[in-house]
């Protein structure tokens, strides 16, 4: 099934900059597809188009087309920085989605979907810890665990882990590979690392410098989880290399020298 | 920095300042009626304890009585000022206006009006310390993460759980800030206010002893008043501050110990 369907979806903001030329695009559920492109190049715009935070100026975009109605799959979404609530602990942060969704009816099962996020990006020990207390790769694990807690079906990262040092993202990666094998779920990335978008994704979607089109599109048949092993493989250089080679010739086309 | 050094080192420097004011006083011979030693000030506030305590007392429930005022009405504007640019931008100006006209020009104008010496006098006060958290809690309401703002769009909050549960807490520190400044202030107001309302002889508060005893050439009872006043200055703003430290320890950098 469809998870995302883009039609003809473009984006020109008020001030006449166009970030994303007419762009038809579906993403299949259960995909882990990634955008990779230069900055600027529309990736964060494609995703805010299919968080609704943005209207398309024109075309549609819309999530699981083909559903029957009434079977309403949440989302969920990760932004480049942590952005937490510095006032609330780690528990009250991760709670939030909950508590915005039904304020009127309090959720039983809450507590224990709490529990189980924090679970999942192994935080319970820190739980009434404050955003401040924590590092940089802790409070990503925070925004992730707020995410999830939602158990959504799809969700929207925007280069979550681009603050971060190597290490720890080298780390975070593959245990995010680890939970989108393990909880099935649809996962649209964006990044500007080409290792990290090969490493981690069944799809890798490359675009322009802007305004933003689709210049490449391959799969990644390599089974999951994928291990380190994976990431010093050729296999894993010649997917590379070939995302790589894509990006140069639309900088090229574009008129921009590396 | 250490708890002992951060508490130790103002209070030598105070004891310092006494001694070598208690020893100009005794060396050069100064009459009473010029400058009293800190001995003679001490006497006199335990003599007249009676009568500066009651003083003390008047002065202090005008000040917190204004200070609370303003917080009230400084706080709901901001919420007023947050849900509009345009009730904002048309009525901050005559926030400013009330900021910049000295309230000495004002508060006669005030104790003609109202009746009650002691409410004229907390209008006063109020007035004088409403400027600070109306702007600092506007800024704060205004001051929110836009990242967490779109993920509270994204998890369809209403207006009212963002304000409470995004806004309000977002604006704590910058409402702690105006509190601190507006606490001296309300002190001020209300002891120019007093110094206004002057000799109508149902007002006791300490500006009127400083009033009276500076007629009277009781130099010593003025200098006892003053340090009433500013003791009450000093209580308050480390009253502020701890109510801050309270709020915020946690979670602000402004409340936490450099590593």
């Amino acid at each position: 099934m469809t998870a995302i369907a883009l039609a003809a979806a473009e984006k020109v903001f008020a001030n006449g900059v166009r970030a994303l030329d007419p762009l038809t695009l579906r993403i299949d559920e259960g995909a882990f597809a990634t955008v990779v492109g230069p900055s600027g190049c529309g990736k964060s715009t494609l995703l805010r188009l299919a968080a609704g935070l943005t209207a398309p100026s024109s075309g549609t975009v819309r999530l699981w087309p083909d559903a029957s109605a009434g079977a309403a799959r949440r989302l969920a979404f990760v932004f480049q920085s942590a952005t937490l609530m510095a006032w609330a602990d780690v528990e009250k942060n991760v709670r939030l989605p909950l508590d915005l969704e039904d304020a009127a009816m309090r959720d039983p099962a809450a507590d224990a979907r709490v529990r189980r996020a924090l679970a999942l990006v192994g935080l319970e020990d820190f739980r009434h810890a404050y955003p401040a207390e924590l590092s940089g790769g802790m409070q990503m694990r925070v925004s992730i665990a707020r995410a999830l807690v939602t158990e959504p079906a799809l969700l929207l990262m925007d280069e979550p882990f681009g603050a971060l040092d190597e290490i720890t993202r080298t780390r975070l990666d593959r245990e995010l590979a680890e939970l989108w094998a393990r909880e099935r779920l649809t996962v649209l990335f964006v990044t500007h690392s080409i290792f990290e978008a090969v490493f981690l994704s069944t799809r890798v979607i490359v675009m322009s410098p802007r305004p933003g089109r689709v210049v490449g599109d391959l799969a990644v048949d390599e089974p999951h989880p994928r291990t380190e092993a994976f990431r010093v493989s050729t296999r894993f250089a010649a997917y590379c290399e070939r995302v790589s080679t894509l990006l140069a010739s639309a900088m090229e086309d574009a008129g921009v020298t590396q | 920095m250490q708890a002992g050094l951060r508490y130790g080192a103002p209070f030598a420097v105070g004891v310092a300042l006494l001694a070598a004011w208690q020893a100009a006083v005794t060396a050069l011979d100064v009459p009473v009626y010029l400058v009293p030693s800190p001995l003679t000030v001490l006497a006199t506030l335990h003599r007249d304890w009676a009568l500066l305590s009651r003083s003390l007392a008047f002065t202090l429930v005008v000040t917190l009585a204004a200070l609370a005022l303003a917080v009230l009405i400084g706080v709901a504007t901001a919420f007023l000022f947050v849900q509009s640019r345009i009730v904002e931008a048309s009525f901050f100006p005559y926030a400013v206006l009330l900021q910049v006209t000295p309230i000495v020009a004002i508060a006669p104008l005030i104790i003609i009006w109202v009746k009650d010496t002691r409410i004229a006098l907390v209008l006063c006060a109020g007035i004088v310390a409403l400027f600070p958290i109306v702007s600092n809690t506007t800024l704060g309401l205004r001051s929110v993460d836009p990242g967490l703002l779109e993920l509270f769009r994204l998890y369809g909050a209403g207006r009212w759980q963002t304000l409470v549960r995004l806004r309000v807490p977002s604006a704590l520190p910058y409402f702690f800030a105006g509190l601190r400044v507006s606490a001296g202030l309300a002190l001020i107001g209300a002891v120019v206010a007093e110094f206004v309302a002057g000799t109508g002889g149902s007002v006791s508060g300490l500006a009127y002893q400083i009033l009276l005893s500076g007629l009277q050439l009781n130099i010593p009872r003025l200098f006892a008043a003053l340090f009433l006043i500013a003791a009450t200055g000093i209580v308050l703003s480390l009253a502020t501050a701890l109510a801050a430290r309270i709020a915020l320890r946690r979670w602000h950098a402004s409340e936490q110990e450099p590593q």
